[in-house]
């Protein structure tokens, strides 16, 4: 054996395993995506939440009685929920198509083991951080929606980073502190957000298409 | 030359890439269907059946055959013997290298 055919043994032994165990072909691409929906999101949600700021908080705040304050009707019909799960739909979408293209090219199947092992470990807190979401704001808690969003997403990532390119899990660990800063700026959490989830995204993205999709 | 030694290690069944992937796919995955074998190493059927027999006479590789529904559902596992042989076989692949620098 040769240096060479040594070299290319263990070249195929790394891409078999990575293959096999992890889902490598979310794009960078999917990442500007999201974060672009993210920032239009935030765009079309701004108003509103500044609106209900002043409106909401200082009154709702006093009250004692806070439970069950609002009913699950009452607040997914809210515009700003509708905008929110518009804004989620749109990116996973966006971000799933371009994922998509890529799994083309390299001719890997999208749905499989690592794709599914993939979408049920981010899930897992993705749905947790959604129900608990849905309980703030039925308390009116709405300051704290914010960083529940950043926080469980980030830990979302940080579940998830073990099932993909193992930088994701940096967008995650920002998430998290992003989240947690936003804790103690309670007021803000719209631009917390923002940057969280358009221009992280966005950075996320660019370097990941930077690093393995260019060529 | 200090070369043979290692060449003596390197396992002869492990020569072949199709046979090298499967091997390194086992080692991480508890258990695989042959479908998604065939997806992952993109080899036609006749050369990943004759592959997988050879291995399963070697006795690296075990067969479980079950049902999904009505349709068949094999999968693949790696043996203790299997994980041992290969792990001596990426030994010896390292020292290779180490000793070509």
């Amino acid at each position: 054996m040769s240096e060479e055919q040594t070299l290319d043994a263990l070249k195929d032994i790394r891409t078999m395993m990575e293959r096999s165990s992890r889902f490598i072909s979310l794009s960078g691409w999917s990442g500007i995506a999201a974060g672009v929906c993210a920032l239009g999101g935030a765009a079309v949600a701004y108003p509103y939440v500044k609106g209900d700021y002043q409106n909401l908080v200082p009154s709702n705040a006093a009250t004692a009685q806070m439970v069950n304050r609002h009913s699950i009707s009452g607040i997914i019909s809210h515009p700003l929920f509708l905008i929110a799960a518009c804004t989620f739909i749109a990116a996973f979408i966006t971000a799933f198509i371009f994922t998509y293209i890529k799994s083309q090219k390299e001719n890997i199947p999208i749905w499989g083991k690592t794709s599914a092992r993939l979408l049920i470990n981010g899930a897992i807190p993705l749905v947790t951080g959604g129900l608990f979401i849905i309980r703030l704001l039925q308390m009116s808690y709405f300051g704290l929606v914010a960083p529940a969003c950043l926080i469980f997403y980030g830990l979302s990532l940080l579940n998830a980073s073990k099932y993909t390119y193992r930088e994701i899990r940096w967008l995650g660990i920002a998430q998290l502190i992003l989240g947690l800063l936003s804790c103690w700026n309670i007021g803000y959490g719209i631009y917390f957000w923002t940057i969280g989830f358009g221009v992280m995204h966005i950075v996320y993205g660019a370097i990941m298409w930077w690093k393995y999709d260019r060529n | 030359m200090a070369g043979n030694v290692d060449i003596s290690n390197l396992n002869k069944i492990f020569d072949n890439r199709i046979r090298l992937g499967i091997m390194s796919v086992l080692m991480i995955n508890d258990e695989i269907s042959y479908n998604e074998l065939k997806e992952l190493l993109q080899v036609t059927d006749g050369n990943l059946a004759s592959h997988l027999k050879g291995l399963e006479e070697s006795g690296f590789v075990k067969v479980q055959k079950g049902f999904i529904g009505r349709k068949t559902n094999t999968t693949y596992s790696i043996t203790k013997a299997g994980e041992k042989a290969f792990r001596q076989h990426l030994d010896a692949l390292e020292q290779m290298i180490r000793k070509t620098k």
